[in-house]
């Protein structure tokens, strides 16, 4: 971690120049021609898989109708020009996905870093071994199981005879069984928790090993000055953890779009969702339903997102290049 | 003399005050780790308790740690009498584990090349995959494109489509660049071609890593349940066994308000109302296998994650 902050420091006034770059002759050509080729393959199968769907973007310009012969589909589908993404902003419905996603996106991106980061410190001032480790062992568990699963875990504790509403009545703060899952006030929080539920365990690891890496001398000087245990949390351990948190940010930011998928497709029902529906959401009804289908309308709003998650990115790295942080490229 | 023993009281109250800091921190800390450890156990044990437990009891409600009247009736059922289950956990072993071996072995090939100091087209290639990683098409225009490869309505749009990912070549091509190059410049210097180098002398030592994305990958396959739901939803010999069990908790919940259209749709097939201890138990058996690997496989996937976030 530290390594690659100095080294980016070095490279960023001027770019050092790599020895090991290789020359291009024909000798080294013919050397390396087993590597070539096979990267020839991976080449075409790249551009397959990941290159053609975006040439499948000019769907989103047409009034695409599904033909069995492609060049009959791309040549006799008629051409709408920005018609397709003039509906999607002319209603309000797919700003309201866009809200969706970006504030579920935004809460889970704050949330499980903090809870994540709180966790690793905590967990790191356990002294019994076995203790940590039990915990630690219980805390990956959930990551393992499926969103299937954890919706329906999640179904069961907020359902009228699950244990929230049976542990809220006992203590007397509810009088009847509230339906949590019909409010589409807590909808957010609800998914927030879920994912906080999935995955902090997980996410806390990077932490943790970032943490065993801080100096320990660093603690013993400051315990010399007088500092407790909360001053070391905050003087040294957070500060020791941030070029961590700066990377996962980084890398995280242009995720939060895709933050949204596989939780509200499952755990969202007809009573919550004007606040449960998020882009993919919207995309996969227009491919899906068989009435009204539309690939050209899913396909523009697909294009929206990655457009926007490509800006986050670049976006974020521009600024942590300017702050004088580490880059993600 | 007064001076001197009022200092060594000054301390010795300092060093108390710090000791009962450090209790009182200790308590609520291990409350607080109890308490995410119960929060995160007992829904899994609740309904482990209830996949265990008589189907015309359960209904009643008030089970919490242990069954009320013991029965593997649930179990019975889900395990022999469901042929959904059935053909989605066979599809679902066939793919866990091919689709392991073939994406490793993908993805260790491609590492090995990039992670070759001296190959011609190293960073091209490199940034070729990263680009993958942000810009994707999207959901349709993918389907789109599977379905004119006659990938859809069949078992391997699960194999083929993920089996290079450009996420898991980067965090496999750092643990190989950490691999002296003396060992391959020695090989080479006996007669070596770069493949014997892969396999013979690479491929050794890279194990943990492999583990690692192994893990990785044969969890996704496992877990997956969205591609069979978008590509083979009208063919229910591809079905998988998370989708089968979408299904079966859907047609339960379906009740309090339904999920997606096309879940309600699906649903639709399995209209029956499948008692709760039939959910839970097939929510058992769906998570047992993973549950009772992954504590043994701890040290991998911890290594692969920190090579994965300090990249470069």
């Amino acid at each position: 971690m530290e390594n690659s902050i100095s080294e980016s420091k070095v490279k960023n006034p001027k770019k050092e120049i790599d020895i090991n770059k290789p020359k291009f002759t024909v000798k080294e050509f013919k050397r390396q021609w087993v590597l070539v080729a096979i990267s020839a393959v991976y080449v075409i199968y790249g551009i397959i898989f990941y290159y053609l769907p975006l040439v499948g973007w000019i769907m989103a310009f047409q009034k695409f109708v599904y033909r069995d012969n492609i060049i009959q589909a791309i040549t006799g589908s008629k051409w709408v020009g920005l018609d397709k993404f003039k509906f999607l902003f002319s209603n309000n419905k797919f700003p309201i996905v866009i809200r969706n996603t970006f504030a579920m996106g935004t809460l889970n991106l704050i949330f499980s870093t903090i809870a994540a980061i709180v966790f690793a410190i905590l967990l790191n001032e356990v002294r019994n071994k076995y203790f940590k480790k039990s915990i630690q062992t219980i805390s990956y568990m959930p990551h393992f199981l499926s969103w299937i699963i954890v919706v329906a875990i999640v179904h069961d504790a907020l359902t009228s005879t699950g244990i929230v509403n049976d542990l809220l009545m006992r203590v007397g703060i509810l009088k009847q069984p509230y339906a949590f899952l019909g409010d589409p006030k807590l909808f957010w929080g609800i998914v927030t928790f879920s994912n906080l539920w999935k995955e902090t365990g997980w996410n806390a690891i990077i932490y943790l090993a970032a943490i065993t890496s801080i100096d320990p001398c660093l603690y013993e000087s400051a315990s010399i000055d007088g500092a407790g245990r909360f001053q070391k949390m905050r003087y040294v351990t957070l500060p020791g953890l941030r070029p961590t948190i700066m990377i996962l940010l980084l890398m995280n930011v242009g995720n939060v779009l895709n933050a949204g998928f596989e939780l509200q497709y499952l755990l969202g029902n007809g009573l919550v969702q004007n606040v449960s529906r998020t882009i993919d959401i919207y995309v996969l009804d227009w491919a899906l339903d068989a009435k009204n289908m539309d690939y050209s309308l899913g396909t523009a709003a697909g294009i929206f997102k990655t457009v926007v998650s490509m800006t986050f990115i670049v976006g974020a790295n521009y600024i942590a290049k300017r702050k004088g942080d580490d880059r993600l490229f | 003399m007064s001076d001197i023993s009022n200092v060594d009281f000054e301390r010795i109250k300092h060093k108390k005050r710090m000791a009962t800091e450090d209790i009182i921190f200790y308590i609520f800390n291990t409350a607080f780790l109890l308490l995410f450890a119960v929060v995160t156990l007992y829904p899994v044990l609740n309904t482990l308790a209830y996949s265990f437990n008589d189907g015309n009891d359960a209904v009643r409600g008030g089970i919490y740690l242990l069954p009320r009247r013991f029965s593997l009736r649930s179990y019975q059922e889900v395990l022999f009498e469901r042929d959904g289950i059935h053909q989605g956990a066979k599809v679902t072993v066939a793919r866990t584990v091919l689709g392991t071996l073939t994406s490793l072995a993908a993805n260790a090939l491609l590492s090995f090349i990039l992670s070759r100091k001296k190959f011609l087209f190293k960073s091209s290639l490199s940034l070729f995959w990263i680009i993958t990683m942000y810009a994707s098409g999207g959901l349709i225009p993918v389907l789109i494109l599977f379905r004119y490869l006659h990938l859809t309505s069949s078992f391997w749009v699960y194999i083929i489509p993920g089996m290079v990912s450009a996420f898991n070549v980067m965090v496999m091509r750092t643990y190989m660049q950490g691999i002296p190059d003396s060992l391959e410049e020695a090989a080479q210097l006996e007669g070596a071609g770069y493949m014997r180098v892969f396999i013979s002398i690479i491929t050794p030592l890279c194990k943990p890593v492999y583990a690692t994305i192994a893990l990785f990958v044969a969890v996704y396959h496992w877990n997956a349940w969205f591609d069979a739901m978008l590509y083979n939803r009208f063919d229910p010999q591809y079905t998988t066994l998370q989708y089968e069990l979408m299904k079966l908790l859907d047609s339960v919940s379906a009740t309090t308000g339904g999920q997606g259209s096309a879940a309600q749709m699906t649903a639709a097939n399995a209209n029956t109302l499948t008692p709760i201890t039939v959910r839970a138990a097939a929510t058992i058996a769906t998570m047992a296998p993973i549950i009772a690997l992954y504590p043994f496989l701890q040290r991998y996937f911890v290594t692969g994650l920190t090579i994965g976030g300090v990249k470069e």
